[in-house]
């Protein structure tokens, strides 16, 4: 018999067969519960589901954990989640990066409670375990009761695999799987594209908004691919837009896309003009941006550089989905993190430029500001619409939701990949055709 | 410690008269208590000072106080739509600074707030920087610290 489980059950003594062929069962409905075009409505509440998503999807791929600039020096830390076990991001002396579970090799406590911060090392409250900033055990204690029980060296916070792309950090429970860099694969492209709105100056985390919202992850991972629900759901803050900005988000009937880049990442264009912020420089700048040019000019910027800075701080005008928890959304991160089966944390992180002007930065803020976060002009509608799709598919004891619009309406993109329109849900299809994989893959354990 | 009991009284008389339009959805008048430069600052991070300089969950400006009351009015956002009722409670209320144009104050506020049928609390300290005008205040800055604005908040469809 071949069935292996990674995460131990919740009771060892009981770890019977029929207990590990329910489980089995688990991942195996759950993969059969999505259909190229549909996933079943039971994906967003199913607590046995949630379990065993934790364990196939989120301790088994490349999970975002925070971008190089929130830890800026050594010494400098975060703290993060990979699904529901807290990790800390932290840079050590010699300014090498490691991701390491928030969890105290003695009796379990976490070592660091900050959200971030700076520090020589991590202590455990309870008993003083004091760990490097690379996890390794420095000192406890009165050691000599573990005279010959245990060397400290055998006792570093757990460390997991931590690789980065364009100063996104990533990390992984799992020594196996391929390398970011073949995960990212066809995203790499548009992160290249993305991180060009430091307007020329290297991109930085500005702060960040949190907030939760009572419904299922996926449902979230959803949403950042779809383009469909704008100017419905988004109607309010689009009128609050000056008429020439309110243009640019009309974007349905324009010539965007969405783009399969495999993996379960997706890129969704909705403004095509601005996919690339280095380019057409010399267009004229837009009413809303002014402002922030004069600002520029009264400090001396040259006019090529106020052009490049004004162009940088609209944003992209496309987000890239990367499976399974971040996005990059047009000007910020988005990330998720799976409390419950109905239950989500979401981040929404504010990007500017390392070192670039202020008013930049500031008119970046400011933007995220009006729309994003708790009380931004967009987020609370989306909030609103997430919530009711958790609480309206409870209805019925059988559905399905349906992720099948533009199914028949395909064509390759530039780049030989399966695209859609704009408003397509091919985006969706994508990330759901990676979760039945990992899902499916499960079973074979 | 000597108190200047009449200033206190016209400054709590201000907050709970704000407070109260607030609660009743009286916001074309709430416009009008603030100056025109005036700053409505809910931060995100609650030892930030340098405000402008800092991410917030909001930071409304004249324009962006007409558009958030707007969205709140015009029925095109779904989330204002089925927002409840609140009843928000402000006292411990101090002055800080009692100057001939502009007084500081600062007090304690829990809004209680009704949304899909469940309650809501929100604990905040509330600073406002007040203007003297005519007999009475205009607000010239009202910062909302809210006791979680750390933490992971539900999301906000009324104006604290």
């Amino acid at each position: 018999m071949t069935i292996r489980r990674t995460r131990p059950l919740a009771n060892e003594e009981n770890k019977n067969m029929s207990a590990l062929i329910e489980l089995q069962n688990i991942s195996l409905k759950a993969a059969e519960l999505v259909e190229e075009g549909r996933v079943h409505k039971s994906l967003y509440s199913d607590p046995a589901i949630f379990e065993e998503e934790l364990d196939l999807v989120f301790n088994n791929t490349w999970v975002f954990v925070g971008h190089e600039s929130e830890v800026p020096e050594a010494g400098s830390f975060k703290t993060a989640y990979i699904g529901r076990q807290p990790v800390i991001l932290s840079r050590d002396r010699k300014m090498n990066l490691h991701v390491l579970q928030n969890r105290c090799r003695h009796r379990g406590a976490t070592v660091c409670e900050a959200r971030k911060g700076k520090t020589k090392a991590f202590t455990c409250p309870y008993h003083g375990w004091g760990y490097g900033l690379d996890g390794s055990l420095r000192a406890l204690p009165k050691p000599e009761e573990y005279a010959g029980v245990f060397d400290t060296s055998e006792m570093p916070l757990e460390s997991l695999r931590v690789e980065t792309y364009q100063g996104m950090v990533f990390a992984t429970f799992k020594n196996d799987i391929e390398p970011l860099e073949d995960f990212l694969g066809a995203a790499r492209k548009w992160i290249d594209l993305f991180m060009k709105q430091g307007g020329g100056y290297p991109v930085k985390v500005l702060g960040e908004h949190r907030f939760n919202f009572p419904g299922n992850w996926k449902i979230q991972l959803e949403n950042t691919t779809d383009a469909y629900h704008f100017p419905i759901v988004h109607k309010s803050f689009v009128t609050s837009l000056d008429e020439a900005t309110a243009d640019i988000f009309d974007f349905l009937d324009g010539e965007g896309f969405v783009e399969d880049l495999g993996n379960g990442h997706s890129a969704m264009v909705m403004i095509p003009q601005l996919v690339d912020l280095e380019a057409d420089l010399d267009q004229p700048i837009p009413p809303r941006f002014e402002a922030l040019a004069q600002e520029l000019r009264d400090e001396g910027r040259p006019e090529d550089e106020v052009r490049k800075l004004v162009r940088a701080a609209h944003g992209t005008g496309f987000n890239l989905n990367l499976f399974p928890n971040v996005s990059c959304s047009m000007a910020f991160f988005r990330v998720l993190r799976p409390v419950s089966v109905g239950e989500t944390e979401i981040q929404h992180v504010a990007l500017g430029g390392e070192g670039a002007p202020a008013p930049f930065n500031r008119k970046r803020m400011r933007l995220h500001e009006h729309f994003q976060g708790p009380m931004g002009f967009g987020t609370p509608d989306d909030g609103e619409a997430w919530e009711r799709v958790q609480k309206g598919s409870m209805a019925g004891t059988d559905g399905w939701i349906l992720v099948n619009r533009g199914m028949n309406n395909l064509h390759d993109s530039a780049d030989g990949n399966v695209a859609g329109a704009v408003c397509s849900e091919t985006g969706m299809r994508g990330a759901y055709r990676q979760y039945k994989k990992l899902m499916a893959a499960g079973q074979e354990k | 410690m000597r108190s200047n009991t009449q200033l206190l009284a016209q400054v709590t008389e201000f907050i709970g008269y704000e407070a109260d339009l607030l609660d009743h959805k009286g916001y074309q008048e709430w416009l009008s208590l603030w100056t025109e430069e005036g700053l409505y600052i809910v931060p995100a991070d609650l030892k930030a000072t340098d405000y402008l300089n800092t991410l917030n969950l909001a930071l409304d400006d004249a324009d962006m106080r007409r558009m958030r009351v707007a969205r709140l009015e015009n029925g095109e956002s779904v989330s204002a739509l089925s927002v409840g009722d609140t009843v928000r409670m402000m006292s411990r209320v101090r002055i800080l600074e009692a100057g001939d144009e502009v007084v500081i104050a600062r007090c304690a506020m829990t809004l209680n707030e009704l949304r899909h049928g469940k309650l809501v609390s929100y604990p905040a300290n509330v600073e406002y920087i007040l203007r003297r005008v005519g007999d009475g205040f205009r607000m010239e800055q009202k910062v909302v610290k809210l006791l979680h604005a750390d933490g992971f908040l539900r999301t906000v469809s009324f104006i604290f």
